[in-house]
C-alpha cells in the first residue's frame, strides 16, 4: 500500500522507523483482538459452565432423548380451539382488549410435561395447558399453565439442578436418591413446596383440572395503577378424584377421554385473576398467595375443538409466557425471562427438524367423534 | 452537495450516520451474542433488540440514499486499485448486511407468529407467511449474517487503522465526526525516483 508509486501522504514526513511501524502493526492486532474476545465474552465463550437456554433445553434432551420435531418440554399433547368470553371485569386491573367484554378466538393445547412425546398416560403427570387468545382488535396473549398450585422450584438454576438430579442413574435405571437429598437440603423451599403438592387432590382428567399460570405478573388499567396478579383457569366440569391404584392399561387415556368429552360439549373454565397485596411474594412461585386474596372471575373458555398436533394451529405456536398485550409485564419472578429463553430455544430447534407422527393421531381424534 | 473543503472528509451528515450506526451497530451485535446464551436478561435484552433493529433499517436506507447524494471523497493516493476496490466491497457488504440483517429479524419473528413488539403501541405487520420451516432457516441466516457483519467489521476497523497508524496517510480524518482542515496540497512525486 505505501509502496503506491503516487503516494504523498507520507512525503513531508520522516518515514516511520522500521521498530515504530512494527509497534503499530502490533497495537493494531491488540485492538482487533481486544473487539474480537469482547464479542466472544459476550457470546459466553470463555464461561462454558454457565447455565444458558441451549444448556437447559440439552438437559431435556439428555434426560428424555431427542425426539425431532417435538417440544422439548411439554412434549405430548393436543391441539384445541375456541372462544373467551370476557365478561369486563378484568378491564379494572388490566387495559388489554382480551379483559374488554367480548369475545376472543383462542387456540391452544393440552399437554403433559416431560420430554417424551410418547409418554404413557399417568394420573399424577403434570398436565399443561398452553393458550393464545387473538382479540381482532388487539394484542396476543400468550400463557401456558399447569395443574399444580404451586411450582416445585424458585429458581430457574434450582429446576435445572433438580432436573439433573432426578436424571435416572444409567447403572439402576432409577434416579439416584442421595442426589435428590442432596438437592432438597440445599432447597427447603422444594420440600415446602412438595408437602403442598402431596396432598393436592389429583382430578380425573383434563377437562376439569385446574391450570395454574404460577408465576406472577403486573396489571396495569387505563388509569395507569399498576397491581400484582396471578391467574389460575378453574374448570366448570366437576371435580371427580382420579382413580388410585394400578396404572390405566392405555397409554392415552387422558388424551381420549378428552377429545370424547369435547366432542359431546364444549369445555369451559372460568379465567380467575388473584390479586396480591403488598407483601405478596411475585417473585416466588413455591409459595400460594394467602387464600383470601380477592379472586376475580375476569370471563369464561370455552373449548369446543381438538385436533391432533399434525392439524392443529397450536403446533406453531410457542407459548411465551412473556408474549403479553399492553396492560400486562412480567413481575420480577426469574422464571419468567428464562422460559421464555428457554422456550424460544426450543421452538427454533424443533421447527428446523421434520416432525414423525404425535402419539395423539388424527385417527385418535376422529375416533372420538 | 459535497463543499471543496469537505472533499477530504464525509460530509456532516454521512459522518453523523456512520458513527451513531457504528454505536447502534455494535450495541445490536452485543445484545445479540449476550442475549441468547441469557436466562435472567433474556427478555430485557430482546425488547431492546428488536426496536434498535428495526431503526437500524430506518437509518440504512436513509444513509444509502445519502451515500448516493453524497458519494464519499476521493480515495487518498495510498491506496491502490485493488484495496480501493476491496474498500468499496466491504462497504457495500456493510450497507447489505445492515439492510439485511434486521428485515431477517422481522421476517424470521413473522413467519413464527411472534407479536412484534416495539415500544409503546408500536407493533410491525407480518410479513411472511406462519411457516416453522422458514422460520428455521431465517434464524439460522440471521445468527449466520450477523456474525459475517461482525468479521466485515474487524476488517473494517484493521483496514482504517493500518492506513492510519501505520501508513499514516490520516485515513480516519475522512470520517471523524469533526471537521478537519484540508491537508496541505501534495508534493510532486519525487523525480528521481527509481
Ligand atoms: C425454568 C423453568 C421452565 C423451563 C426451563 C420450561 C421449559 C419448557 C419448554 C422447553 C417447553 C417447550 C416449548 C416449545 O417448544 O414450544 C415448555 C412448555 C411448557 N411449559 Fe414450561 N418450563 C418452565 C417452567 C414452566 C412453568 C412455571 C409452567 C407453568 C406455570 C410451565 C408450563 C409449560 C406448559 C403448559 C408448556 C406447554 C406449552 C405448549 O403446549 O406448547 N413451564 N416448557
Ligand atoms: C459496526 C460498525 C461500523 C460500520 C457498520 C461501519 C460502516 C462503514 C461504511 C458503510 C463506510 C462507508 C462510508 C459510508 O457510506 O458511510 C465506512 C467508512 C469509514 N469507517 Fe466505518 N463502520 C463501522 C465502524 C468504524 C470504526 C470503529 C471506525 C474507526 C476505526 C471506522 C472508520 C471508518 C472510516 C475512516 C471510514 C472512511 C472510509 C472511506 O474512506 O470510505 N468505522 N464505515
Ligand atoms: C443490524 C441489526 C441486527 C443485528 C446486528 C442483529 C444481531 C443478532 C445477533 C448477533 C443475534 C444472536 C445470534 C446467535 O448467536 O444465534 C441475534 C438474534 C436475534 N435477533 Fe437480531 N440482529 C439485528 C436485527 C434484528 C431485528 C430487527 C430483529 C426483530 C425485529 C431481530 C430479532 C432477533 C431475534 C428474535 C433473535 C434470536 C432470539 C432467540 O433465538 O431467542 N434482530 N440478532
Amino acid at each position: 500500500m505505501s509502496t503506491h508509486p503516487n503516494a504523498p501522504a507520507g512525503a513531508g514526513r520522516p518515514r516511520p522507523r522500521y521498530a515504530g511501524t512494527v509497534a503499530r502493526v502490533g497495537l493494531i492486532g491488540v485492538i482487533l483482538a481486544a473487539l474480537a474476545g469482547a464479542f466472544a465474552y459476550l457470546g459466553g465463550w470463555f464461561t462454558p459452565d454457565d447455565l444458558t437456554p441451549a444448556r437447559f433445553t440439552d438437559a431435556f434432551e439428555q434426560i428424555d432423548g431427542v425426539h425431532p420435531g417435538f417440544r422439548r418440554n411439554h412434549a405430548k399433547g393436543v391441539g384445541v380451539s375456541g372462544v373467551f368470553d370476557g365478561n369486563g371485569q378484568g378491564a379494572r386491573l388490566s387495559k388489554a382488549v382480551v379483559f374488554r367484554p367480548g369475545r376472543v378466538p383462542v387456540v391452544g393445547r393440552f399437554s403433559l410435561t416431560g420430554g417424551d412425546p410418547y409418554v404413557a398416560d399417568m394420573p399424577d403427570t403434570v398436565r399443561g395447558l398452553g393458550l393464545q387468545f387473538s382479540p381482532p382488535d388487539g394484542e396476543t396473549w400468550r400463557t401456558a399453565m399447569i395443574n399444580l398450585p404451586v411450582f416445585p422450584v424458585r429458581t430457574p438454576e434450582a429446576f435445572y439442578e433438580r432436573m439433573v438430579a432426578s436424571e435416572p442413574d444409567p447403572a439402576t435405571g432409577k434416579p439416584d436418591p442421595a442426589r435428590m437429598n442432596a438437592f432438597l437440603a440445599r432447597h427447603p423451599e422444594t420440600a415446602q413446596a412438595a408437602l403442598v403438592l402431596k396432598g393436592r387432590p389429583v382430578s380425573s382428567g383434563f377437562e376439569n383440572s385446574t391450570f395454574h399460570g404460577l408465576n406472577a405478573f403486573r396489571f396495569t388499567n387505563s388509569a395507569g395503577d399498576s397491581t400484582p396478579v396471578r391467574w389460575l383457569m378453574t374448570p366448570a366440569q366437576p371435580f371427580e378424584a382420579a382413580t388410585a391404584g394400578a396404572a390405566p392399561r392405555d397409554k392415552k387415556y387422558l388424551f381420549d377421554a378428552l377429545i370424547a368429552k369435547i366432542n359431546r360439549q364444549p369445555l369451559r373454565w372460568h379465567l380467575v385473576v388473584v390479586i396480591g397485596q403488598p407483601g405478596d411474594p411475585t417473585a416466588d412461585a413455591t409459595m400460594a398467595w394467602p387464600d383470601e386474596r380477592e379472586k376475580v372471575d375476569v370471563g369464561t373458555l370455552t373449548l369446543d375443538r381438538v385436533e391432533s398436533e399434525e392439524t392443529s394451529a397450536a403446533t406453531g405456536i410457542n407459548f411465551d409466557p412473556l408474549v403479553l398485550p399492553a396492560g400486562m409485564a412480567p413481575s420480577d419472578d426469574p422464571f419468567l425471562s428464562a422460559r421464555s429463553a428457554v422456550y424460544s430455544r426450543s421452538f427454533t430447534r424443533r421447527a428446523g427438524e421434520m416432525k414423525p407422527p404425535s402419539a395423539v393421531t388424527p385417527a385418535d381424534v376422529e375416533k372420538g367423534k | 452537495m459535497s463543499t471543496s473543503t469537505e472533499r477530504h472528509q464525509f460530509t456532516t451528515l454521512s459522518r453523523l450516520l456512520h458513527w451513531t450506526m457504528a454505536a447502534m451497530v455494535l450495541t445490536m451485535l452485543g445484545i445479540g451474542v449476550t442475549m441468547v446464551v441469557s436466562l435472567a436478561n433474556y427478555h430485557a435484552l430482546v425488547s431492546v433488540h428488536r426496536p434498535l433493529g428495526v431503526a437500524i433499517l430506518i437509518l440504512v436506507v436513509v444513509r444509502f440514499v445519502n451515500r448516493v447524494l453524497n458519494p464519499p471523497p476521493p480515495w487518498p493516493a495510498t491506496m491502490g486499485r485493488a484495496e480501493r476496490l476491496a474498500a468499496t466491497a466491504a462497504e457495500f457488504t456493510m450497507y447489505g448486511l445492515m439492510f439485511a440483517l434486521p428485515l431477517i429479524g422481522w421476517g424470521m419473528l413473522s413467519a413464527a407468529r411472534y407479536p412484534i413488539v416495539l415500544p409503546g403501541p408500536l407493533r410491525l405487520p407480518y410479513i411472511l407467511p406462519h411457516d416453522l420451516m422458514l422460520y428455521a432457516a431465517l434464524r439460522k441466516t440471521h445468527t449466520i449474517l450477523a456474525y459475517l457483519l461482525f468479521l466485515t467489521f474487524i476488517t473494517h476497523v484493521g483496514a482504517v487503522l493500518v492506513h492510519t497508524l501505520v501508513v499514516r496517510d490520516g485515513f480516519l480524518k475522512r470520517m471523524v465526526p469533526w471537521k478537519v482542515r484540508p491537508p496541505e496540497p501534495a508534493l510532486p512525486t519525487d523525480p528521481v525516483r527509481p
